[in-house]
């Protein structure tokens, strides 16, 4: 029997002990010591989900006080550290994390793959993550407060005027990298050595695709995260002078440094969101992904551009005009790829057999809002309106347009459509679509107008603004007290949903293509241990 | 029992030539993350190279400018304007004892800065230049300056400290003004060390 079941399994051979069927502990200990890839998917998936309720908490503090004018419920300071730590939470435990949930649930399935290729890393990975952000929080109940330099945590401000609180962001930092990089060094080594006997490259769902090439993305940038902060460590706390101008530092470089990371980041939390759209669209379009091989071009291309782009950020740093221009026509050239991605997923609708199931929506609603989104970072490329643009809420809304209706609506949109496999069960289909509506209008309730607040001149980062922005700020509060209730109500469908519901089929969407539809629902708790033969 | 060992021995030549699959690729990521670790701190020499070449950040050169002969541009004027601040935490005084002059390009020009430690403790100061606009940098020569030496104060002591310099005819012809901006630091603390 265990030589039959090593057989079978032949990718799984240095963890086999493991894969003796149901041996696994129970209770926390299931947890604690799982490698399997789908109890790490769940894992992260619902500690991002926690990471979203915590960061958007603290958003609706920023909103609160920002409901009127004046100072009324936190000061200033603690105000940054607000933005602050809503902005590192939602980036590298929010989002970040949801698509290595992600990965790990449906990565080995869509490639007939037992399970990751490195599962005790995996398990790393996940369990280490939950300690940086108990030490990041902590630092709010800390006499120096939580880290207030913004999360982008420009030097001096990190350094010379930090509260105190920059060791405490920097540890917290490098552990998020330690296991970014972790779970993406495993992405990487499962998609080129565990695919299915007869899936070629080009075979891949573009699923597959997108995260193999973010996977990338993250092998090459985080390191460098990891470095700008350590730098900043001992320019803090050791006495260098990378960026202290007193000892030949450049407050400049530090700039340029974090944006060649931070980049690169913004397309780490976008690509995957393209990968699971491209998923969806076509299941309830009932047509094959119109230009599949474009869209590995174009996911391609957008990766390799978003090296040479970073100084878009720093346009009112003070560049040579030559930069400017280099800049500023580099970045305009990633709308070309991206462009290439929404035509592709309008003529996939093209004459499709549309049908608009939950997934589906979330969807729709990610291609039109995620390109307003593009638009107006199409907006903040030009170097001169930058000028304008630059640090006013309408950077703010347009971070927001392709944060949140790009990327978290991806998510659950996402989360929608492989529900049904995750639990075996279909999720409630008009509690799925109160939350569709709902958080819709209160999306763009809550940024759409920012961008009129922005041009008009209201900075970001201030508790406090000038009367002629009241209106329009009571209005976009109003939207962010809606969008975060509507939130709970996900949460809700998810509970309902695992408690219990219609049975799902195996297949729940007729449209649904991929290998992942061929096991039951629930998925059983190994899958693929023959793999599967692809044509 | 013979199928048995048929299928174990398969099974041996497989598993490690999956596992040294999975092992040479990772080798491979995470010598990418370590070489890219590197790059990151590779990138503060690369930058400093860089600006060096563009005068992207407004650094000057930091050596002196030889007495090397040069032609006077007779027909051009440059407004240059001298700016001084101090760093946090250096309790000194420190200004250009002119605003702004004009020169020719070419032209060598001495100009002089008043410093004065209001303390009574001895403080060691660095002097670090910055040139707006940063593309005038380069063409923004230093013959002499107190900004090449640390300067040392006693508690209350005054001096003043020379900048011998010129501008470089080569300078484009849409710069008329050049800002030459001075912070001072306190560095008492790294000359100890």
């Amino acid at each position: 029997m265990t030589t039959d079941t090593l057989t079978e399994q032949p990718s799984a051979d240095h963890d086999s002990h493991d894969d003796h069927h149901d041996h696994k502990p129970t209770g926390i200990k299931r947890w604690l010591y799982t490698t399997n890839h789908k109890d790490i998917g769940t894992l992260y998936l619902w500690f991002s989900f926690i990471m979203l309720l915590t960061g958007g908490a603290l958003a609706m503090v920023i909103r609160a006080e920002l409901f009127q004018p004046g100072l009324q419920i936190v000061e200033p300071d603690f105000f940054n550290q607000l933005t602050t730590v809503h902005g590192l939470i939602m980036v590298f435990g929010a989002i970040m994390p949801a698509f290595t949930g992600f990965a790990n649930w449906m990565l080995p399935m869509m490639i007939g793959a037992p399970d990751m290729a490195l599962p005790r890393m995996n398990n790393w990975s996940f369990w280490i993550l939950p300690f940086a952000f108990a030490i990041l929080l902590s630092s709010f109940f800390m006499e120096s407060g939580a880290p207030n330099f913004g999360w982008t945590f420009y030097a001096p401000l990190s350094t010379t005027y930090s509260n105190g609180s920059t060791a405490f962001f920097v540890f917290a930092v490098h552990i998020m990298g330690i296991s970014s990089i972790m779970g993406a060094i495993n992405i990487v080594v499962t998609i080129m050595n565990m695919r299915a006997p007869g899936m070629t490259y080009m075979k891949m769902p573009l699923f597959v695709w997108t995260f193999f090439i973010t996977a990338y993305l993250l092998i090459a940038v985080m390191p460098v995260l990891a470095g700008v902060v350590t730098m900043l460590l001992t320019d803090t706390y050791f006495g260098t002078s990378f960026f202290d101008a007193a000892g030949g530092g450049d407050p400049v470089m530090f700039q340029h440094i974090f944006w060649f990371f931070g980049h690169p980041e913004v397309y780490i939390m976008i690509l995957p969101a393209f990968g699971i759209v491209s998923t969806i669209i076509p299941a309830f379009a009932r047509k094959k992904l119109f230009g599949y091989a474009s869209m590995v071009y174009a996911t391609s291309s957008i990766a390799l551009l978003s090296f040479i782009v970073w100084a878009h950020h720093m346009f009112t740093t003070g560049m040579p005009l030559a930069g400017e221009l280099f800049f500023m026509y580099c970045t305009m050239l990633i709308a070309v790829p991206t462009g290439v991605k929404v035509f592709n997923w309008v003529a996939t609708m093209w004459r499709g057999s549309l049908s608009f199931e939950t997934p589906m929506l979330f969807s729709l609603a990610f291609v039109i809002l995620f390109t307003i989104g593009g638009f107006s970072g199409l907006m903040l490329a030009m170097t001169p309106v930058d000028f304008q643009y630059h640090d006013t809420y309408f950077v703010v809304a347009h971070f927001h347009y392709v944060l949140v209706t790009g990327s978290l609506f991806s998510i659950y949109a996402g989360a929608y459509y492989w529900l049904p496999k995750w639990t075996g069960n279909m999720y409630s289909d008009s509690l799925s679509k109160w939350h569709f509506w709902c958080s819709l209008i209160s999306v763009n309730l809550l940024f759409f107008p920012m961008h009129f607040l922005g041009l008009a001149g209201m900075p970001r980062r201030i508790p406090d603004y000038a009367l002629q922005f009241a209106d329009f700020n009571k209005w976009v509060s109003i939207g962010g007290f809606a969008f975060g209730l509507s939130q709970l109500i996900f949460l809700a469908v998810v509970i309902k949903c695992i408690k219990g519901g219609e049975k799902a089929e195996a297949k729940p969407w007729d449209g649904a293509e991929g290998l992942e539809w061929t096991v039951a629902s629930p998925a059983p708790y190994h899958t693929f241990s023959t793999p599967p033969k692809v044509d | 029992m013979n199928k048995g060992n048929n299928v174990q021995n398969n099974e041996t030549q497989e598993q490690p030539s999956n596992a040294q699959k999975n092992k040479k690729v990772l080798s491979k990521l995470v010598l990418i993350v370590f070489g890219m670790f590197g790059f990151g701190f590779a990138l503060v020499p690369l930058y400093d190279v860089f600006c060096d070449i563009t005068g992207l950040n407004g650094k000057t050169n930091e050596s002196a400018a030889s007495y090397s002969a040069r032609s006077v541009d007779e027909t051009r004027t440059v407004n240059v304007q001298f700016i001084s601040r101090t760093a946090q935490g250096i309790p000194w005084k420190f200004e250009p004892m002119e605003r702004e002059i004009t020169v020719h390009p070419g032209e060598t020009k001495f100009v002089k800065f008043y410093a004065k430690n209001e303390s009574t403790q001895d403080i060691v100061g660095q002097a670090v230049p910055s040139v707006s606009p940063g593309l005038a940098a380069a063409y923004f020569q230093k013959i002499e300056c107190f900004c090449f030496n640390q300067q040392p104060l006693k508690g209350k002591e005054e001096v003043e400290m020379g900048l011998q310099f010129y501008v470089d005819p080569e300078l484009p012809e849409d710069i008329s003004t050049l800002t030459l901006s001075y912070t001072l630091y306190d560095i008492t603390g790294k000359v100890d060390s």
